[in-house]
């Protein structure tokens, strides 16, 4: 029984040792593509899921809440009718997200959905003996805001805790109304033209990633807040996180359709970060693109000096009973090889660039800028598609090589 | 009685014509309706001027070449119709080859060159394969130079080393073109003698072109060709 392309690998890897230096340097050029890939690859993920988490690590995935309000017209308007009116918008009033209470189990039975949480938001100021300070009140349920921005994660000083009368504030409010962990701060908001105003003893300094959340956010009890901002027993937004972040612009359009409320995605609140992501995932695909270009131009220009240099062998091959199938074969076996120990040099290259890169590439503040890692998967991905574009570089000279007149070639 | 066995003709040729460059205004017909026959234990010359067709008759019996048309019964077979894999498997059970410039591949042995055409169809070479391979390289005194690359032997002994490929698939028919058109005469007399015994002790046919009309003397018979066509024919007397 024939062993398993037997005769084409033994003839291809004598080939490629004959061709020793014209071997060595289309494997280089392959490790040197593979490494670029790979690393490119490592870096734009890293810096995109770096950039996601430190935009995403504050806010939620998707926010839910109830339609504004808008002027209807003073009486139908028949179809065909032309109409000039002028309409001024209606401000805003803070309102509660009608049926939170019976919406939020349904949520979070659906797949998509990692965590809810509900939450009342509104203006307010933070008072401490002469200091005044505008600041965004927030009123959650700690766990499961937890889940939402990982705020556990986020403290820098104290314990993340939420009794009542409790709060966590920014690590920039703290420092500008000269407040520590267990001291009192004043909170006073509007409601209906009269103030209401609450003391709360800070549990928790936390830091955000923004300067400006740091700087204005006081998080309290759910119902301290509804107290504070005269909605009681309401939730002004749903928070969602997801478990597939790209995906919440899509099932952020599919709640839209299904419930009659106002909801925006991640990607609706950022659009600039989403266009800049995009670029630069597009940037790193036409990188890559380019990159195996070279890399199959490259093998299949070698591999057609090689069938151009050994004609009279592979006549002589053919002359000795080796197919048309088996020199075909024996062509592409170099390109497979060439591409996989490519690959397998250039994924080491790219892992020695990474380490590179994250030892000795700082921040100003003497940390990784962020970090990047070659997932296996990806490691794997890259070897097999530059393995294939080997493969792929060879079929032209392969099919040459195989149709080549033996009479001919034995007699040049 | 199967034909081909009663047949004691190991090659047939009738009407063969071939010609080169067809449709254009360089077109040449290189043979002209040759007829040939190659017996079974045939040791056979074939000669003639440069330019006479000799390469291409020798490419054509060795399944290398398609003819334009005429018959070729190899072992009582008609091959013409064959595709290129037919004609594959054909040439590698029945035919063996030595060109003039030994064409060895470099990159293997000369134990390694011997057992390629083994390689080649079966995809592995056996234990007892490799043995018979070390058997021919020695049965042409190269016993001591069997792991010697092409590039470290002799004119003389890469042309040995090519006989004992060519015999390693116990062909019927071995088609040496010019075997000896590179060696010096020592080595042409050593080469030639050593085609004569492996002729003498393993019973295979051989065809020979050469220029030299001292070997074709020692050959059993001589064909000339001239012109594409048989100017004669006749066996050797001694």
């Amino acid at each position: 029984m024939n062993a398993w392309l037997g005769f084409e690998w033994r003839v291809a890897l004598r080939f490629l040792r004959e061709g020793r230096m014209q071997t060595l340097l289309i494997i280089v050029g392959v490790a040197a593509g593979v490494a670029v890939i790979a690393y490119i690859s490592a870096l734009i993920n890293g810096l995109q899921s770096s950039t996601l988490t430190k935009t995403l690590g504050a806010q939620a995935h998707i926010t839910l809440r109830s339609p504004d309000d808008v002027v209807t017209p003073a009486r139908p308007v028949a179809p065909g009718t032309a109409t000039l009116t002028e309409t001024q918008p209606r401000a805003q009033r803070l309102r509660s997200v009608a049926n939170w209470q019976a919406l939020l189990p349904l949520l979070e039975q659906m797949g998509p959905i990692e965590a809810v949480s509900p939450m009342v938001s509104g203006s307010g100021l933070a008072l401490r003996g002469e200091a005044t300070q505008a600041i965004a009140l927030m009123g959650v349920d700690l766990d499961r805001y937890d889940r939402i921005v990982s705020l556990r994660s986020k403290v820098v000083s104290g314990t993340a805790r939420l009794e009542p009368g409790e709060a966590i504030i920014g690590r920039d409010l703290a420092s500008d109304l000269g407040v520590r962990v267990g001291d009192r701060v004043t909170l006073q908001t509007s409601v209906a033209n009269s103030n209401v105003s609450d003391a709360v003893r800070v549990t928790a300094l936390v830091d955000l990633g923004v300067k400006d959340l740091n700087r204005r956010t006081v998080i309290v009890p759910l119902r301290a807040a509804q107290s504070l901002l005269g909605l009681p027993g309401g939730a002004t937004s749903l928070d969602l996180t997801v478990k597939d972040v790209w995906h919440a612009s899509e099932l952020a359009q599919d709640l839209r359709q299904r419930y009659p409320y106002k909801v925006e995605s991640w990607q609706e609140n950022n659009a600039q970060l989403v266009s800049a992501l995009n670029a630069q995932s597009v940037s790193t695909a036409l990188i890559r693109g380019v990159v195996l270009v070279v890399v199959v131009l490259g093998i299949a220009s070698v591999l057609v000096v090689s069938v151009v240099q050994k004609r009279r062998e592979i006549g002589i091959l053919r002359a000795m009973g080796a197919t048309r199938g088996q020199v075909l074969r024996v062509f592409l076996v170099q390109g497979a090889v060439v591409g996989a120990v490519g690959s397998v040099l250039g994924i080491a290259l790219a892992v020695l660039l990474i380490w590179l890169f994250t030892h000795f590439v700082r921040g100003s503040d003497g940390l990784p800028l962020f970090s990047i890692t070659l997932p296996l998967a990806t490691a794997l991905q890259v070897a097999f598609i530059a393995t294939a574009c080997g493969v792929l570089a060879a079929i032209a000279p392969a099919r040459r090589a195989a149709a080549m007149d033996p009479a001919q070639a034995i007699r040049i | 009685m199967n034909q081909a066995v009663a047949s004691s003709a190991l090659i047939e040729l009738s009407e063969v014509r071939k010609s080169y460059n067809i449709g254009l205004p360089s077109e040449a017909e290189v043979l002209h309706g040759l007829d040939l026959r190659v017996a079974r234990g045939d040791f056979m010359a074939l000669i003639g001027p440069s330019g006479s067709g000799k390469s291409t008759l020798l490419s054509i019996v060795g399944l290398l070449e398609r003819m334009n048309s005429g018959s070729y019964k190899l072992q009582g077979e008609e091959v013409q119709g064959l595709d290129d894999a037919g004609l594959t498997l054909r040439r590698r059970n029945a035919l063996g080859f030595v060109f003039q410039f030994h064409h060895l591949l470099p990159a293997f042995s000369a134990l390694e060159n011997v057992t390629l055409p083994v390689l080649a169809a079966e995809g592995r070479v056996s234990a007892r394969q490799l043995e018979n391979g070390r058997e021919l390289l020695a049965a042409v005194g190269l016993s001591k130079a069997m792991d010697k690359r092409p590039s470290e032997l002799s004119g003389g002994m890469q042309q040995r080393v090519a006989i004992a490929r060519a015999l390693v698939m116990a062909p019927a028919l071995v088609l040496a073109d010019e075997p000896t058109g590179n060696l010096d005469t020592a080595s042409s007399d050593e080469v030639f003698v050593l085609l004569r015994r492996m002729h003498a002790e393993r019973g295979v046919s051989f065809v020979v072109v050469t220029h030299d009309p001292r070997l074709a003397a020692r050959c059993d018979r001589i064909v000339e060709l001239i012109d594409g066509r048989i100017a004669r024919d006749e066996a050797v007397s001694r």
